[in-house]
C-alpha cells in the first residue's frame, strides 16, 4: 500500500519528457498481454498507413489527385451503405437486402425523372421528386425489414434475406428487365459533379460519416443502438424502446442503400436492375467487420467502417495497379476480413 | 501467510507462493492452497480476493508468474482447461458450461467419444452416461437434450462428466447459487459419494452455512494472498468472516446481515398493492401490499413464483388476471417503460443476462434508464451524465477506475451497485430487488443491505426477493410467503419467527396466514 503515494510523488517531480517515457515503457510491458486489443483498435488504421506507404514507394503515379479521386469515388457507395450497416450490426442484426434496395431505387428514379410513371414538366421538380421518392421507398422497405425483425422476432439474416431475393426481382419487374439509359445532368450531379474539385458523392459520404459518427457517440438514439446490441433484455427492462430502435436502424440502412443506388446509376448514366448494387451487402459487411465494429453488436465505430472500406478499396487498387487480376484481389480481400475477425476474437481486454 | 504444520507429503494438490500479475497489477501476490486426497476443501474470500485467478492458474487459463504447483507430487503446469481435465482436474462453473441443445450423453462424453469402426458408438456412450449418473443415484433419459432438465440436474450431469474424465480433483465454483434446499441436499450427497470414491473437491461458495455442512478444511484468501488455512470445525463463523474481511472479529459481531434496525412504518400509506395476480403456471394468486418506506420481502422456495410476480409488477410480462394499483390508482403496465414512468425500478436476479450492458461504461450503464431525462433534443448531456455517475460512484462506493471504465471489468458486487445506481438515479418510488446480494462477497453484501435500509428510511418502497432466509428475516418489515404461485402468508418482519416463515414456505400453513390462497 505504501508504494502508491511514492509513485505519485515521483511522477510529479520528474520532468515531462521523462515521465512520458516512463508511461510509454509501462504501457509497453502491458502490450504483450493486450496486443489484440491494440490491433483491434488501431489495426485498420495501421493497415491503411502501411498500404499508403507501400504505394508511395512502388506504385507509379500514386501520389496524384486523380488516384485519390478514383479511389474515393469507388469507395463512396460502399461507405454510404456501410454506415447504415454499421448501425444495424451494432444492434446485433445484419442487413442482406441493401444491394437489392439499391437496385430498386436505381430502377425507380429514372422512371420518375424520365416521365415514365407520370409526366412532370419541370426537370428540376422531376429530379427532386425522383430522388426523394426512390430514397423513401428504399427506406420503407428497410422499415419492412425492421418490422420482420422487431415484431416477429425473425432472425435478421433470414428476415433481410426476403428482400435480398425479392428486391432485385421487383426491380427487374419494374423495368421489364430493360436497361434504362439517360443523360440528365440535373440528376447526374450526384455522381459526376465536382464542386471545388471534390466529387459530389465524396462530399455526401463525408457529411453522412460525420452525422452518423456524431449520432452514435452523442445522441440518445446512438446510445440506445449500442444498448440494444450490448444487452437487449437489459435494455428492454431499462425502458428503452427496443422495437423502435430496430425499426429505425433498418430504415436508416434502407435510406442509405437508396441513396447509394442513385449515386451508382448517376455515375453509369444508366440503370441495370441486374447489376446495380450487386454484392454490395458483402462489401458493406466486410467494411464494418474490418473497421472493428463487433459483429455481435454493442460496439460500433463509423470512422472504423470508413477506414475499413478505404483499406479494402486500397488493397484492390494496389493489386490492380501492380498488375494482379481482380479475381485474385478477391482472395486478398477475404484474407483481410478473416484477419480482422481473428483479431476481434482474440481481443482480451 | 500461515504454514500448515500437517501439510507435508500426502497432498493431492500443493500450490505455494503463486503469483500472477495483470497489466502490472498483482491479482495473486502470495497464494497457497493445499488439498489432501478425498477431502472437500472450501476456498473463500471476498470478490477480488484472487479465488478465481488462483483456480484459473491451476486449470490453465492463466500462466503463473511465480510459485510452485504440485499435483500428486509432480510439478503441474497445463496450457488449457481441457488439458487440466485430461490430467485429472475438472472444473464446474457457476454458469454451467455445457451444451443445452445436445443430449445428456453427448454432454457427458463430449471430448472423449467412443468410436467403433470410425463411427460414433451411441449405445456404448448412452450406457457410459447412465453408468456415471447412476453412481450418484440419478436416473434420467440420457437421450434427451440437456436443456430439458433443471439447473440442479444439469449440474449433476456436469459432475458426472467430470468423474467420467476420471477426475481426482473437482473444482466447484458456487455450485449452490441457483439450487433450492432440496437440490442442495442432493448435491451434497453427490459430493459425499465423490469423497468416498477418493475424489477431492475444491468448493467455492459465499454461503457460509453450507461450508460447515460439507467441507473438511478451508482456505481463506484476501487481496491475492492466502491469509488462513484451517480445519473447518476449528474455525468459527465469525472468525471466518473476520479473516475474509481482514477485520476484528468484534466488528462483525451482532447481526448476520447489515440491514440494521427497522423503523416503524406500520401506519404509513400503502404505495402499491396487488389483488389476486395470476399469469400462467408460475403465478396463480398473489396478493400483497407495500407501504411507503417499507421493505417488503417475498419468501419462498425456488419456483414459488417470486421472480415471476416481480416481472408482472414491472410490466416485463402481462398478468392474465388480478388487479394492481399504485398510490391508489389502477395500474396495468404493458411494458417496463410504463412501470418506469410510474416510478418503479427493477434490479433483476440475473445481473449478466438482464442487467448490465457489459460493453458500456459505468456511466453509460448508470444512466441507461435515465437517458431521456439527461438529454435535450435527443443529444446526451455528457457533463450531466458524468456528474450523476460520479455522484453514485461516491455515494454507493462503487470501486472502479472512473465513470469511463467498462462495466464488464468490475466485480459482481460493484456491478450490482451500478445497477442499483441505475434505478436510484431515476428517483423511484418503488424498487424491486431480486436477489440483490446473490453471488456477492460478504463485505459488499453488508454495504448493499445497509443501503437498502437507508433508502427505505428515506421513503422508498422496496420489494425484495431473497433466497437467504436471514436476509428476509432481518431485512423485511413485512414478509409475504409465496408457495407454488400463491401468497400463503403475510407476516410482520419484526415479530415473525423463522419457524413460522419456514412452515408457510413448506406447507402453506394458515397458522399465521392472513390472506391464504385457498
Amino acid at each position: 500500500m505504501r508504494q502508491w503515494p511514492m509513485v505519485a510523488q515521483k511522477r510529479q517531480r520528474t520532468p515531462v519528457s521523462e515521465s512520458a517515457k516512463q508511461s510509454v515503457a509501462a504501457r509497453g510491458s502491458r502490450r504483450g498481454f493486450d496486443i489484440y486489443g491494440l490491433l483491434s483498435r488501431y489495426g485498420t488504421l495501421i493497415a491503411l498507413l502501411v498500404l499508403v506507404a507501400f504505394n508511395l514507394a512502388f506504385t507509379t503515379n500514386f501520389a496524384t489527385m486523380q488516384t485519390l479521386n478514383v479511389n474515393l469515388t469507388q469507395v463512396c457507395t460502399i461507405v454510404i451503405v456501410a454506415i447504415g450497416m454499421t448501425m444495424v450490426i451494432a444492434t446485433g442484426g445484419i442487413d442482406l437486402s441493401v444491394g437489392s434496395l439499391m437496385a430498386i431505387s436505381g430502377a425507380l428514379a429514372p422512371m420518375i425523372f424520365m416521365g415514365k410513371i407520370l409526366p412532370i414538366g419541370n426537370i428540376y421538380v422531376a429530379v427532386a421528386v425522383a430522388m426523394v421518392v426512390s430514397i423513401i421507398v428504399a427506406g420503407l422497405l428497410g422499415v419492412f425489414n425492421g418490422w420482420l425483425v422487431a415484431r416477429f422476432r425473425i432472425q435478421p439474416i433470414v428476415a433481410t434475406l426476403v428482400l435480398f431475393i425479392a428486391g432485385r426481382g421487383i426491380a427487374q419487374v419494374m423495368t421489364n428487365g430493360n436497361l434504362q439509359t439517360f443523360r440528365v445532368p440535373e440528376f447526374q450531379w450526384i455522381g459526376l459533379a465536382r464542386p471545388f474539385g471534390i466529387p459530389a458523392q465524396v462530399i455526401i459520404m463525408a457529411v453522412l460519416v460525420v452525422i452518423a459518427a456524431w449520432a452514435i457517440n452523442r445522441t440518445t438514439f446512438g446510445r440506445n443502438i449500442l444498448a440494444v446490441g450490448g444487452n437487449e433484455t437489459a435494455s428492454h427492462l431499462a425502458g428503452i424502446p427496443v422495437s423502435r430502435v430496430k425499426l429505425a436502424v433498418y430504415a436508416i440502412s434502407g435510406l442509405c442503400a437508396g441513396l447509394a443506388g442513385l449515386v451508382v446509376i448517376a455515375i453509369n448514366s444508366s440503370s441495370d436492375a441486374n447489376l446495380v448494387g450487386l454484392g454490395m451487402e458483402l462489401d458493406a459487411i466486410a467494411a464494418v467487420a474490418v473497421g472493428g465494429t463487433l459483429l455481435s453488436g454493442g460496439r460500433a465505430s463509423i470512422i472504423g467502417t470508413l477506414l475499413g472500406a478505404l483499406t479494402i478499396q486500397l488493397v484492390r487498387y494496389t493489386l490492380l495497379a501492380n498488375g494482379v487480376p481482380d479475381a485474385a484481389a478477391l482472395v486478398v480481400k477475404a484474407g483481410i476480413i478473416a484477419a480482422a475477425v481473428w483479431i476481434q476474437q482474440n481481443r482480451t481486454a | 501467510m500461515s504454514q500448515d504444520p500437517e501439510a507435508t507429503g500426502g497432498l493431492l494438490l500443493d500450490m505455494r507462493s503463486v503469483q500472477k500479475k495483470f497489466a502490472g497489477i498483482p491479482a495473486l501476490a502470495d497464494a497457497s492452497l493445499q488439498v489432501r486426497p478425498a477431502e472437500v476443501h472450501a476456498l473463500i474470500g471476498q470478490n477480488g480476493a484472487g479465488k478465481s485467478t488462483l483456480i484459473k492458474v491451476l486449470t490453465g487459463y492463466h500462466r503463473k508468474d511465480a510459485g510452485v504447483v504440485l499435483f500428486e507430487g509432480r510439478p503441474f503446469e497445463v496450457a488449457s482447461p481441457h488439458q487440466a481435465q485430461v490430467s485429472g482436474i475438472s472444473t464446474i462453473y457457476q454458469e454451467i458450461n455445457l451444451v443445452p441443445l445436445r443430449s445428456v450423453t453427448e454432454n457427458i462424453c463430449l471430448g472423449r467419444e467412443k468410436r467403433r469402426y470410425g463411427l460414433l458408438d451411441w449405445s456404448a456412450m448412452h450406457e457410459e452416461a447412465e453408468r456415471l449418473l447412476s453412481r450418484f443415484s440419478i436416473r434420467l433419459d440420457v437421450r434427451r437434450p440437456l436443456g430439458d432438465f433443471n439447473t440442479a440436474t444439469q449440474q449433476m450431469v456436469a459432475i458426472a462428466r467430470a468423474t467420467g474424465f476420471s477426475a481426482r480433483l473437482v473444482i466447484m465454483d458456487e455450485p449452490t447459487s441457483s439450487l433450492d434446499d432440496r437440490e442442495v441436499a442432493v448435491l451434497f450427497d453427490v459430493i459425499r459419494q465423490m469423497k468416498s470414491d477418493g475424489i477431492s473437491v475444491i468448493f467455492v461458495s459465499h454461503k457460509l452455512d453450507e461450508l460447515y455442512r460439507i467441507c473438511d478444511r478451508v482456505t481463506i484468501m484476501r487481496d491475492g494472498r492466502t491469509v488462513r488455512s484451517a480445519k473447518m470445525q476449528e474455525i468459527g463463523k465469525l472468525d471466518l468472516v473476520a479473516s475474509m474481511l481482514g477485520r476484528d472479529a468484534a466488528a462483525v459481531e451482532g447481526h448476520a446481515t447489515a440491514f440494521g434496525a427497522r423503523d416503524h412504518v406500520g401506519k404509513a400509506e400503502i404505495m402499491f398493492s396487488s389483488q389476486e395476480l395470476a399469469a400462467g403456471q408460475a403465478v396463480r394468486k398473489v396478493s400483497f401490499q407495500i407501504r411507503k418506506g417499507e421493505i417488503a420481502a417475498f419468501a419462498g422456495l425456488l419456483g414459488a413464483g417470486r421472480t415471476e410476480t416481480a416481472r408482472l409488477v414491472f410490466g416485463a410480462d402481462r398478468p392474465k388476471a388480478g388487479e394492481m394499483s399504485i398510490e391508489g390508482r389502477p395500474y396495468l403496465p404493458a411494458r417496463p417503460a410504463d412501470a418506469i414512468a410510474a416510478g418503479m425500478g427493477f434490479c433483476t436476479e440475473d445481473r449478466k443476462a438482464e442487467g448490465i450492458v457489459p460493453e458500456m461504461t459505468v456511466a453509460e450503464n448508470i444512466t441507461l434508464a435515465l437517458l431521456p431525462k439527461i438529454s435535450r433534443n435527443g443529444i446526451v448531456d455528457e457533463a450531466r451524465q458524468r456528474e450523476i455517475a460520479e455522484r453514485f460512484i461516491r455515494d454507493l462506493g462503487i470501486k472502479c477506475s472512473g465513470p469511463g471504465q467498462k462495466v464488464r471489468e468490475l466485480s459482481g458486487g460493484n456491478q450490482q451497485k451500478v445497477l442499483l445506481a441505475r434505478w436510484l438515479a431515476m428517483d423511484p418510488k418503488l424498487l424491486i430487488l431480486d436477489e440483490p446480494t446473490r453471488g456477492i462477497d460478504v463485505g459488499a453484501k453488508g454495504e448493499i443491505q445497509r443501503l437498502i435500509r437507508r433508502l427505505a428510511d428515506e421513503g422508498l418502497g422496496v420489494l425484495m426477493i431473497s433466497s437467504e432466509l436471514e436476509e428476509v428475516m432481518e431485512g423485511a418489515d413485512t414478509i409475504f410467503v409465496l408457495r407454488e404461485g400463491v401468497s400463503v402468508a403475510s407476516l410482520e418482519g419484526e415479530s415473525a419467527s423463522e419457524e413460522e416463515v419456514l412452515a408457510a414456505m413448506a406447507h402453506g400453513s394458515a397458522e399465521t396466514a392472513e390472506n391464504a390462497g385457498e
